[in-house]
């Protein structure tokens, strides 16, 4: 049972980092628990490759250390981690059948044959290999290369940590459905703390029980999906979490009050007074057009998912998204929207503010 | 749908290589078919002569038949022994030079100056270098008290030749190889180091079946080459001592323009020209393979 402790680990690429943007990964304080699963979600170049590097031994941070339960392993190597990591484009040996690439971590680690065969075995039949275990590897699919890499990297029962490096880009989306929740069931029956670095907030939310997310080289907020969704704590979780992104306001915020240009808005909590950049964030999902009273809206487009509606509205010129709820029998260009007011955040300087409640 | 347009006029635009491969490539080759077939008694005065000089080159218990079987041996032994040496050296020494920075451009640079040096320039190069009296490597070997001559030991000969063809050479395979080694990902050296294999085991798992393509090339190179080895030799030992060093190719300039027997030496050059195409079908079947086996 290991817990892997992230003490002030930092990286920069560059030899002697001056300002934050020479850091590609910022001072990062975190505990990974055993038996969880976490996501890291970022976009392109956030660091969480890097991050995911430096706990696998292929990167040796600038700053910080790394401790697996109580043993510091800042500076070993990766031979000597006991970690297992799984690249995004799959790595196969050439020249091996799909057994004996399955084989190899085991192998080199000299288990004995019997056991080795077993654990074969198991990973291929989770990762339905087994009709292909004696076939030679190089001339499989892409998919199922992958498939080949995934299985390397859970093969080994003993390992701290199995690292997924954006595993599944390869694959064609009707089988990432499938190799997911494989993953998914894989972590629930093997009690191992999984660690996946994906761009994809639908990947991130559905596999992770925690999520991490990334921006700049910062770890700006880690929570289960739930509270990424409902309470961002910065407006880059807020933009990037959710499909379309959270509203954000400027306003001026008084008490349980936010005023928007001519326009009051009720909020779920108090405030102090606040400086600065001030906004507040509601979710389309709880920004609703509505036929009762609310603040007075122009319609730009109604854009119809099937399932849901979804406005693009602005308020005194402020772009909005909000939920045409299925009952809705406006028309024309005119509207009036309301808002959930527990659901109705306040940010300063792009970080939220935490309320008193009212 | 199907049909092309045709103008006899487009032969008139071929017409131009036409000639030039009539002239550069089938006239001379049908010249030495010619001679081959027939004798000659004096100039210009051939007949018939139907298949006697292949006859008498394929029996090694004629005098024809017996050098040709014996710079044959001596030929297929040298290809051998140089690409033996050279092909393991060749990926050795890719494989310690540095993969990035500023040394990567010097290395290589200095990896294929041996290349940018003519055939006659090396030969004469090593004819100096060679030599007992004044020659830096011969008088060094002969100081520590080998045996070493290259005019009259053919031990020396050999090793000589060999030696200089793995100087002039190797820089090829090692391109190559190095070329082979850059092209492939880091994510296979990282996935490698999480499967805890050992160098031995990237080296056999990852490096050689990545390799084996750019090997093919360098390999089927490096034959064609030594196989029609002349130079050198001549420059430094002459094809002595004995015919210890006598390739084919010398053998076969000998006979040709050294005793001027025609006959012989097209029907040598035939079959010389024979064995060359077919161990560069070999070689193109086998690379072939590889690349179907891998799409499979």
């Amino acid at each position: 049972m290991t817990r892997i402790a992230l003490d002030g680990i930092a990286h920069s690429y560059v030899r002697h980092p001056r300002t934050d943007k020479d850091y590609a990964l910022r001072p990062l304080h975190h505990v990974w628990e055993q038996g969880m699963a976490y996501a890291l979600l970022g976009p392109s170049g956030c660091g969480k490759t890097t991050l995911l590097n430096i706990i696998s031994g292929l990167i040796i941070p600038s700053e910080g250390r790394l401790l697996f339960g109580d043993r510091d392993v800042t500076r070993l190597p990766t031979e000597q981690r006991n970690i297992a990591q799984v690249f995004q484009f799959p790595v196969i040996y050439d020249t091996m059948t799909v057994a004996e690439n399955l084989a190899f971590p085991l192998r080199n680690r000299k288990m004995p044959k019997a056991l080795i065969t077993a654990r074969v075995a198991e990973i291929a039949a989770m990762l339905e290999l087994t009709p292909d275990l004696n076939r030679r590897a190089r001339g499989l699919t892409a998919d199922a290369k992958q498939k080949i890499s995934l299985g390397r990297g859970l093969v080994r029962s003993d390992v701290s940590a199995v690292l997924f490096d954006e595993p599944l880009t390869v694959i064609d989306p009707a089988l990432k459905w499938e190799l997911r929740s494989k993953l998914k069931a894989v972590h629930r029956a093997l009690d191992l703390l999984m660690i996946y670095v994906t761009h994809d907030q639908t990947e991130a939310l559905t596999f992770a029980d925690r999520v991490v997310v990334m921006n700049e080289g910062q770890a700006v907020q880690i929570g289960t999906p739930e509270e990424l969704f409902e309470r961002p704590d910065h407006t880059f979780v807020g933009y990037f979490i959710g499909s379309p992104g959270m509203n954000f306001l400027p306003a001026r915020v008084e008490g349980n009050r936010a005023y928007v240009g001519g326009n009051t808005i009720a909020l779920g909590a108090a405030y102090p007074e606040l400086t600065d950049a001030v906004q507040i964030g509601v979710r389309p999902d709880f920004t609703t057009l509505t036929d009762g009273p609310g603040l007075t809206v122009q319609v730009r487009r109604i854009d119809d998912f099937g399932r849901k509606r979804l406005a693009h509205v602005t308020l005194d010129g402020l772009p909005l998204v909000a939920t045409v709820p299925p009952g809705w029998a406006g028309d024309g260009s005119q509207a009036r929207v309301g808002f959930d007011a527990p659901h109705v955040l306040v940010y300063r300087n792009d970080v939220r503010v935490e309320g008193v409640a009212a | 749908m199907m049909d092309k347009p045709t103008n006899n006029r487009a032969w008139f635009f071929v017409l131009p290589v036409l000639v030039l491969v009539l002239f550069s490539s089938i006239v001379p080759v049908m010249t030495v078919v010619n001679y081959s077939l027939q004798d000659s008694m004096g100039v210009n005065n051939f007949f018939w002569n139907g298949d006697s000089w292949f006859r008498d080159l394929l029996n090694p218990d004629t005098e024809i038949g017996a050098r040709f079987a014996d710079a044959l041996l001596r030929t297929i032994a040298f290809s051998f022994t140089a690409l033996a040496v050279e092909v393991p050296l060749g990926i050795a020494i890719a494989l310690c030079l540095p993969r990035r920075g500023w040394s990567v451009g010097i290395s290589l640079v200095i990896m294929a100056l041996p290349m940018l040096i003519p055939w006659n320039v090396v030969g004469t190069m090593w004819q100096i270098f060679a030599r007992q009296d004044i020659g830096l490597f011969g008088a060094a070997l002969t100081g520590i008290g080998l045996p070493y001559n290259v005019t009259q030991g053919s031990v020396s000969a050999w090793v000589t030749i060999v030696v200089i063809d793995v100087w002039h050479w190797t820089p090829l395979v090692i391109l190559l190889s190095y070329a082979g080694l850059r092209a492939i990902p880091d994510a296979f050296y990282q996935a490698a180091r999480i499967d805890g294999a050992s160098r031995w085991a990237v080296f056999v798992n990852i490096e050689l079946p990545k390799l084996q393509k750019v090997l093919v090339i360098a390999v089927l190179l490096r034959f064609m080459q030594t196989f029609m080895i002349y130079t050198e030799p001549v420059v430094v030992t002459g094809g002595g001592p004995g015919s210890a060093t006598t390739f084919l190719s010398i053998d076969l300039v000998k006979i040709a323009i050294g005793q001027v027997d025609v006959g012989s030496a097209a029907a040598m050059s035939l079959v010389y020209y024979i064995i060359i195409l077919t161990a560069c079908w070999i070689f193109f079947t086998v690379m072939t393979q590889i690349d179907r086996r891998g799409d499979r």
